[in-house]
């Protein structure tokens, strides 16, 4: 079948490819924009890092262990949570500015795995790194997003409404009651992108993972119902994240007297 | 019954002494001192919204008894700028009715309830404050200006239910920059400067 076959690049494609970036620079400097040097270290960082990770997938792609998959699943896990703290103007002081992503990625990355390949793909053998890794990749980055967008709502919604919050505690609120109001607000935003994601998918963007099977010679409709099952995983994914994060994150904006703690918050930097 | 309803020990307000005093049955206990000695510090730890070490007994009961929402039903802070969360005033209240009563003595109206609360006056919006504050009748009240933004008619009007409520053994810690209001309720005050906390006699006292 001539629409499966496969066109492997060559360096030299790719040399060419990236003379496109000169545009980009002769732009910066043609503007004077002053970001060629940014420019530069960008796309060098970006070509050594990709091919790093090809290789790194290529070795345990051989491997085919569990071990090997899991080391690599983690490492993921703990650089997203990084990730998740670190787009959050007051972060909470102490191990939980970064246990509280974290946690939450690993408990939601290791479900949406174990459902997305144990149960539904169902590859053999079920931890195939080739299937768990790239949809654990994508788990994570989206989920990621809602996490942190949650997060960052939560916190600075609780500090403009301080008022409110503690005028409800003042008179005697059990705690979550006391923050329904902004743990609604950031529920909703965090689970917003997927939300639009899912609307805007196939009109306005082939998602990357389809174009990418259907460039590797996949049949579209076959890449399709894998892109839906993947858009699926993330959707739950997402929204079971968010809503732990969230009710984990207001949890620790308060205490077992059921009082306000703003102060576990740390100043913006 | 003993005849202490609040008794607070040895209670260690961020930036003040440790403080220990008793307030009656029916007692308005003034609080009084500059802007930023700690005022409100003392009144949000009593009511628990601040962590404060120290002991503060109910009716003999230390307040660790109770559950810090069961403790803030019956010793309940009302702040100086009150804080909302609903569109009107009626939402805020957990209860269908039985403050007509309260709404009146403060000299507002009943369709003032399903009013957006922008539409309400400052002055209107703190004496909603104090009626979702004391229609369920807490033991205690801390309140802290509670005529801060009153013009001498509300004022009066809110004095007048403020006696109404010692008057039924409730009891108020009463933050207050008017001397002539504390003369009219209170017969005692504590006064804080420089972190430190003493108890005085209220000059002029009518109560």
């Amino acid at each position: 079948m001539t629409q499966t076959s496969y066109v492997a690049l060559t360096y030299w494609d790719l040399a060419f490819a990236a003379a496109l970036i000169l545009i980009n620079g002769g732009l910066s400097v043609a503007f004077r924009l002053g970001i060629e040097r940014t420019l530069f270290i960008s796309a060098i960082r970006m070509t050594v890092q990709l091919m790093a990770i090809g290789f790194v997938l290529k070795f345990i792609f051989a491997q085919t262990s569990p071990l090997w998959t899991l080391g690599l699943a983690l490492v993921m896990v703990l650089l997203a949570g990084r990730e998740a703290m670190a787009r959050q103007t007051h972060r909470y002081k102490g191990w939980w500015a970064y246990g509280l992503g974290t946690t939450t990625l690993l408990f939601v990355g290791l479900l949406a795995v174990l459902f997305g390949v144990g149960v539904l793909i169902r590859p053999d053998p079920w931890y195939a790194p080739r299937f768990v890794l790239p949809i654990l990749g994508m788990i994570l980055g989206n989920t990621l997003t809602g996490i942190s967008l949650g997060l960052e709502t939560l916190s600075t919604s609780a500090r403009r409404e301080r008022a409110a919050i503690e005028a409800r505690i003042a008179l005697g609120s059990p705690r979550f009651e006391a923050l329904s109001t902004v743990t609604r607000q950031a529920l909703k935003t965090g689970m917003m992108p997927i939300i639009n994601a899912m609307a805007a998918t196939g009109i306005v963007a082939l998602p990357g993972m389809m174009t990418g099977q259907i460039l590797a010679g996949v049949d579209p409709v076959e890449a399709t119902k894998y892109q839906l099952l993947i858009m699926f995983l993330i959707g739950g994914g997402t929204a079971l994240g968010v809503l732990l994060a969230v009710l984990g994150g207001a949890r620790l904006l308060t205490d077992d007297r059921h009082r306000l703690r703003l102060d576990r918050l740390m100043e913006e930097k | 019954m003993s005849r202490e309803i609040l008794k607070v020990e040895s209670l260690k307000a961020h930036g003040l002494e440790p403080v220990s005093f008793l307030v009656s049955h029916g007692e308005c206990l003034a609080i009084d001192g500059p802007s930023g000695a700690g005022k409100t510090v003392l009144l949000r730890a009593i009511a628990d919204l601040d962590p404060a070490p120290g002991q503060v007994f109910l009716e003999g009961v230390e307040r660790n008894a109770f559950s810090g929402p069961e403790w803030r039903k019956c010793v309940r802070y009302v702040a100086a700028e009150p804080g909302w969360w609903e569109e009107t005033p009626r939402a805020h209240f957990e209860s269908r009715g039985g403050f007509d009563e309260i709404l009146v003595a403060l000299g507002l109206k009943t369709a003032q309830l399903d009013q957006s609360l922008r539409q309400l006056s400052t002055g209107e919006r703190q004496r909603m404050a104090l009626v979702r504050s004391v229609f369920d009748k807490p033991q205690v009240l801390l309140l802290d200006e509670p005529t801060g933004a009153l013009d001498s008619k509300s004022s009066k009007l809110a004095e007048g239910l403020i006696k109404r409520l010692l008057k039924d053994g409730h009891s108020v810690l009463l933050v207050s920059h008017d001397p002539a209001q504390v003369a009219r309720l209170a017969k005692r005050k504590l006064v804080i400067q420089d972190g430190k906390v003493r108890e005085a006699a209220v000059r002029g006292a009518r109560r």
